[in-house]
C-alpha cells in the first residue's frame, strides 16, 4: 500500500467518525457479519439498542490496513465512539458484561430513554 | 500460519517478565489462542492502552502469524 492510499483512508476514517457517534469497522455487514469476531460485537450494539454505523473493510485492501495503523491496533473490528477508539472484540465483550459500555453510550446520550 | 504456545508465552515472558501468563489454545490448532495476563506493567492504563502493550511484545505477529488471540489483561490477580 502506498502513503498516498493510507492517507486517503485515514481521511475516510477521520470523516467516518466524526461524521456518525457510533461507528464499527467490521468484515461484512451489520445484516451478514463475514467474520464471529464482527458478529459478537454487532450483537452487542444490537441488543443494547443502540443506532450505529458499520463499515465493511473487506470493501477495500487500503481501508482494511489504513483502519490498523489509524488506531494502533492489529485486529478487526474495532468500534467508535463520539470519534475515540474503544475497543475490539475482548474490550467490548467485556465492557458490555460489566456494564461500563452501556454507561459510556448512555453518559454520550446514544441510547433512547 | 499456527504459532506454538510455547513461543507465544516467550513472547509475553519477554516483554513482561513479572507477569503471571496463563495460555489457552482455544481450537486445538496452535493459532486460537486465549491469553490471561496479569502485570503491574498494565497499571494505570486503559484497557486499549493494555492490549497494545501486549501487541507491541508480539512485534507485529497479531493479526499474521497469529489470527486469533483473545487477551485477557490486568494490573491485579
Amino acid at each position: 500500500m502506498t502513503e498516498t492510499h493510507e492517507t486517503l483512508a485515514h481521511e475516510f476514517i477521520a470523516k467516518t467518525v466524526a461524521e456518525h457517534p457510533v461507528v464499527l469497522f467490521m468484515k461484512g455487514v451489520p445484516d451478514q457479519p463475514g467474520c464471529g469476531f464482527s458478529a459478537t460485537v454487532v450483537q452487542i450494539l444490537d441488543h443494547l439498542g443502540v443506532d450505529f454505523a458499520g463499515v465493511n473493510v473487506l470493501q477495500s485492501d487500503a481501508l482494511r490496513q489504513g483502519i490498523k495503523s489509524y488506531s494502533d491496533w492489529p485486529t478487526i473490528p474495532q468500534l467508535y465512539v463520539k470519534g475515540d477508539f474503544v475497543g475490539g472484540c475482548d474490550i467490548i465483550r467485556e465492557m458490555y458484561a460489566t456494564g461500563e459500555l452501556k454507561t459510556l453510550l448512555n453518559d454520550q446520550g446514544l441510547l433512547a430513554a | 500460519m499456527p504459532m506454538p504456545a510455547a513461543d507465544l508465552e516467550a513472547h509475553l515472558r519477554e516483554a513482561f517478565p513479572d507477569a503471571t501468563i496463563e495460555i489457552e489454545d482455544l481450537a486445538g490448532d496452535g493459532d486460537h489462542y486465549k491469553a490471561r495476563i496479569v502485570s503491574t506493567a498494565f497499571a494505570g492504563l486503559n484497557r486499549v492502552r493494555q492490549h497494545q502493550l501486549v501487541y507491541a511484545a508480539l512485534k507485529g505477529k497479531m493479526g499474521g502469524e497469529l489470527h486469533a488471540l483473545a487477551l485477557e489483561t490486568s494490573p491485579t490477580a
